[in-house]
């Protein structure tokens, strides 16, 4: 892999049931290029769990990922309603996912923490009435 | 032990997946919360859960896990199988409830890989 690979996708808000295909594509993508395990599963687990909240929480939103041979970074942007207090937000075990949701198996409070978790950086900007962008970046051991 | 190992254990009806089954497995874990699964779960083969939907899946598939089994017997849809199939990833279903079906692979040698949190 010498030239960065770009991947960009649109998360649709209205359709639990297809939250993670962009993840699951990124993590197939990673093991073609042969990107190590340990990576590729931090990196799917960090995405998985932000696309999950992009749809619990902010209606879909936009994500793109480029993998150069040092690391994958991700952004993940949405214009949802933002989040209040994001250090908060970041506690394990905080959540204000509406009970629909914790019956599909999420809304734990895990979500954030597990992306600050298995990423090796993260940046959360939020704007409340505008929208969110995560920013995360996985090293790739070599 | 093998998928197939767990399969009589449990006395599952095997779903999907019949040509994974001499895949080797060494941990498990049992959760209705696909979070937790995230949060807390290394290494683990075996995802038993009650919880039936296509997220139950994908949750697997990021963990590298080989084979979900339903509690309870429950059944999950043709959404979830075609998904389970495209991720080579073996599904069954048991008459035994949750915590007896845990308990029964952990008495046959099963590990829940990381006890502590």
């Amino acid at each position: 892999m010498s030239a960065p690979v770009k991947l960009k996708y649109t998360v649709p808000g209205d359709d639990f049931t297809r939250a993670g295909e962009a993840s699951g594509s990124v993590k197939k993508a990673l093991k073609k290029l042969g990107v190590c395990p340990d990576a590729v599963r931090k990196v799917a687990i960090a995405m998985y769990e932000g696309e999950i909240n992009m749809v619990i929480h902010a209606n879909g939103g936009e994500i793109t990922v480029e993998i150069t041979p040092e690391a994958v970074d991700m952004v993940l942007r949405d214009q949802g309603p933002g989040i209040e207090n994001i250090d908060l937000a970041m506690q394990e075990g905080y959540s204000t996912a509406p009970d629909n949701v914790r019956a599909l198996g999420f809304g734990a409070g895990m979500g954030l923490p597990n992306m600050k978790k298995y990423t090796d950086e993260m940046k959360v900007e939020s704007e409340v009435g505008v929208g969110t962008t995560v920013t995360m970046r996985v090293y790739i051991k070599q | 032990m093998t998928v197939s190992d767990v399969q009589k254990i449990l006395k599952a009806q095997v779903i999907c997946g019949e040509d994974s089954m001499d895949r080797e497995v060494h941990t498990a874990c049992g959760s209705d919360m696909m979070s937790d699964v995230l949060a807390f779960v290394k290494d683990q083969s075996v995802l038993l859960t009650g919880l039936v939907n296509p997220q139950v899946v994908r949750t697997a598939d990021m963990m590298d896990m080989v084979c979900i089994i339903f509690v309870r017997g429950k059944q999950p849809d043709d959404a979830i199988i075609s998904l389970a199939k495209e991720r080579d990833i073996v599904l069954m279903a048991t008459p035994y409830r949750m915590f007896t079906a845990c308990g029964l692979l952990y008495e046959n040698g099963l590990k829940g890989g990381c006890d502590i949190v």
